[in-house]
């Protein structure tokens, strides 16, 4: 999808002043987070696991080549295919191709944010093929023409109002004309709706959670089943994963389920766990007579063995975003691509660019919420600063920044000057402010005093005027 | 007035206060506060006059080399005392946490950072954790509610501490906001950079600090207190905002942030 990160601000500026975004935030900002502490307050060996799911994610991409051609193996064993695709172009070329080696029509999607990476749905359309989301939230938000606002609440932006209003535009055409108000009706006319182009698809597509190297699995959880449907009912199974997806076993698996959906949304596991382990078999009674696995890199190889590895492992369960105040405030579109948060503030950078995407490192307080709840232990708020140094670096730090910052480590270098210059700050800021003990504006101090009062130091000078006033300084031992 | 409690070491601990440059720029007596209640506790208290200010501008501005250049001086600033004490979760975090990775290539100073890192305490945890203060004696008549600023409660646990000494504060009473763990949107240069998403999350904490019915706001940390206490002013909210040293040190007769001093 086109970017538009650089634009960070404006889309702050419009997801503020967004009234049924602001609803939906503030119900998001509640419930995520406390379900899942209560999920993690029921399981003593919480924190343990996280440790394990940490271990098991570092293991695998210190070992990635190894468990990568491993699943390869597995696949081609049982009848499946693997195709590589170092960048967002290649995985849209292969399934293309594939789509059409089979005369799709239409592909029945479930969720999956690779295909948001690489504008999958785009790229069909123009050749012909209908994606159809069969995701709830993402099956809504396709007809709204918008991109997913949160990587496992896709729809969180919007209210049960707009959902009822798009519905019934949709729906109508297709003999709905009623406009539903409760959340189970508007359930069970998207299942309807949704179920005849599960019956016709040419193709399903999904995601995948994980890749499973003993076994050549791709590994799905979802909470609606559909992507059950997507893989079974076509004759052509695609799964799109990306590289650092793989994981050594299925005991691996195990491990990481137990984090991944308590972190998520509280529960103990998604409704649904499916294991897809090549095409049909003779004997099965269903499933796909083709098997694809498609493997993104497009970037993600380049952090391998640097410090910013840390962000490849990430299994995608949002609990970063659904705990950061930021994200809370403005909500998912405002970053501007495919994954908001902290996790996007670090991934868009590294896949898109830090030019296009810098803004998004910086619009953090790095209050640190996001990591102490990330499942896998990724040091958000340290990648994050990682950015801002490659941006600093570069030169890519505002002007204005770069300038109060030099002034001040200039001051800050040489105590002497500091203390004269913070000496006359203080006693100016105590003089003026002296009737009202604040400031209600202040030149320079504009980004502060929009929106704030300044409170203004008291009388006496700064501490270090008064500690030496009282003869306390004492020199260093 | 003296600690309740007795303090483990005989030995006076000789002790380096951190004042952190927004102390000393805009609450001075917040240092004076850290001070009484390091003494009371047992502790010889000196002030290096060579401190600045931890660095945590440049560093988190991306400016690694600059960030470097201070932790040195800091480093310098404070060797040789058994403890480094900061009124601050943040400036203390900065100290304790991320000055030892400023100096990955450099061995020699990565030591006498990690020295420096295990000497560094945010005030009140150091009274509770390190000198096991249990009580103190103050009084303040009131409802007060408690924000845990982030560094200070995930950097370095404070979150109990602060609470435990509250209750031995005479005539206060601690209520809790629904959601004292939520960052108020300082982020130190963040608030200046992104007003408008900073405005945002201290407009929800300054609701959670109305609904909890207090009528004193209380942190350990003053750029997050400096920032509830101008939102909740600009909002024409009546609750007064401390630090909780000064309440802690029974010096809260002095106007609280932001607050004109009374005429003399």
């Amino acid at each position: 999808m086109q970017s538009t990160a650089h634009d960070f601000k404006h889309n702050v500026d419009d997801a503020l002043a967004d009234p049924n975004l602001q609803d939906s935030l503030s119900k998001l900002k509640v419930g995520f987070s406390e379900r899942r502490r209560q999920a993690a307050e029921r399981l003593p060996e919480f924190e343990a696991l996280r440790d394990a799911a940490r271990d098991i994610k570092n293991h695998a991409l210190a070992n990635l080549d190894f468990y990568l051609e491993e699943f390869e193996r597995k696949v081609a064993g049982l009848g499946g295919h693997v195709h590589w695709a170092p960048t967002a172009a290649d995985a849209r070329r292969i399934i293309a191709d594939l789509c059409r080696s089979v005369g799709a029509k239409t592909v029945a999607k479930s969720k999956s944010m690779v295909s948001e990476e690489i504008a999958l749905n785009d790229h069909l359309e123009a050749l012909g093929i209908a994606p159809i989301e069969t995701d709830l939230g993402e099956y809504i938000i396709q007809l709204r023409h918008e991109p997913p606002s949160h990587i496992i609440a896709p729809a969180v932006h919007l209210t049960k109002d707009q959902v009822a209003d798009t519905f019934l535009e949709h729906h109508r055409a297709l003999g709905f004309t009623k406009r539903l108000t409760e959340r189970n009706d508007l359930v069970a006319e998207a299942r309807h709706v949704l179920r005849e182009k599960f019956l016709k698809a040419d193709v399903g597509l999904t995601g995948a959670n994980f890749l499973v190297a003993e076994t050549g699995s791709s590994m799905l959880v979802t909470n609606e089943g559909n992507a059950d449907l997507s893989n079974t009912l076509p004759r052509m199974h695609i799964v799109l994963a990306s590289i650092e997806k793989v994981i050594p076993t299925l005991e691996d698996a195990a491990v990481l389920l137990r984090v991944l959906a308590r972190s998520a949304t509280g529960q103990e596991s998604s409704s649904y766990t499916t294991l897809n382990t090549g095409p049909k078999r003779p004997d099965d009674l269903d499933g796909p007579s083709q098997y694809h696995v498609v493997i993104l890199d497009n970037g993600r190889s380049s952090v391998l063995g640097t410090k910013m590895q840390d962000m490849l492992r990430c299994i995608r369960c949002g609990a970063c975003m659904n705990h950061c105040p930021v994200y809370g405030a403005i909500g998912g579109h405002a970053y501007g691509w495919v994954y908001p948060g902290p996790i996007g503030a670090v991934l868009t950078p590294q896949l898109i660019g830090v030019e296009e995407a810098g803004n998004l490192p910086n619009a953090s307080t790095f209050c640190g919420r996001c990591e102490s709840v990330c499942p896998v232990r990724i040091p958000l708020p340290n990648l994050m600063r990682h950015w801002r140094e490659r941006e600093f670096e570069r030169h890519l730090t505002p002007r204005a920044v770069r300038q109060g910052l030099a002034l001040w480590s200039f001051a800050a270098h040489r105590p002497k000057l500091y203390r004269r210059l913070s000496g006359l700050a203080n006693r100016l800021l105590a003089l003026f402010g002296r009737a009202h003990g604040h400031y209600r504006t202040l030149p320079l101090a504009g980004g502060w005093t929009r929106f704030r009062d300044l409170p203004a130091p008291p009388a006496g000078g700064t501490f270090h005027a008064q500690w030496a006033r009282h003869g306390g300084a004492r020199t260093r031992p | 007035m003296s600690s309740s409690s007795s303090v483990s070491s005989p030995r006076p601990r000789r002790v380096a206060l951190f004042v952190t440059c927004l102390v000393d720029l805009f609450r001075p007596s917040v240092g004076f506060a850290a001070i009484k209640l390091l003494e009371d506790a047992g502790c010889t208290v000196e002030v290096p006059p060579l401190q600045v200010c931890c660095g945590q501008p440049a560093y988190n501005s991306g400016d690694r080399a600059s960030a470097r250049a201070i932790a040195a001086q800091v480093i310098d600033a404070f060797e040789g005392f058994e403890a480094v004490v900061a009124p601050s979760g943040s400036c203390a975090g900065m100290l304790a946490h991320h000055y030892p990775g400023l100096f990955d290539d450099d061995p020699p100073m990565k030591a006498r950072a990690e020295n420096l890192a295990g000497r560094s305490h945010e005030l009140v945890s150091f009274l509770v954790d390190v000198l096991a203060v249990k009580s103190v004696v103050a009084r303040h008549d009131g409802t007060v509610t408690y924000h845990d600023s982030c560094s200070g409660l995930r950097e370095l646990g404070v979150k109990d501490q602060p609470r435990r000494l509250l209750e031995s504060v005479q005539g206060l009473r601690l209520t809790e906001m629904k959601t004292p763990e939520v960052c108020c949107g300082f982020g130190g240069t963040f608030c200046v950079k992104y007003p408008e998403i900073s405005n945002a999350m201290v407009a929800e904490k300054s609701a959670d600090i109305a609904q909890s019915g207090a009528d004193t706001l209380l942190a350990g940390d003053l750029g997050c207190l400096m920032n509830m206490a101008g939102k909740l002013q600009r909002l024409g909210s009546p609750v007064r905002v401390r630090h909780v040293a000064e309440v802690l040190a029974d010096m809260a007769g002095l106007a609280a942030i932001g607050e004109p001093e009374a005429k003399r």
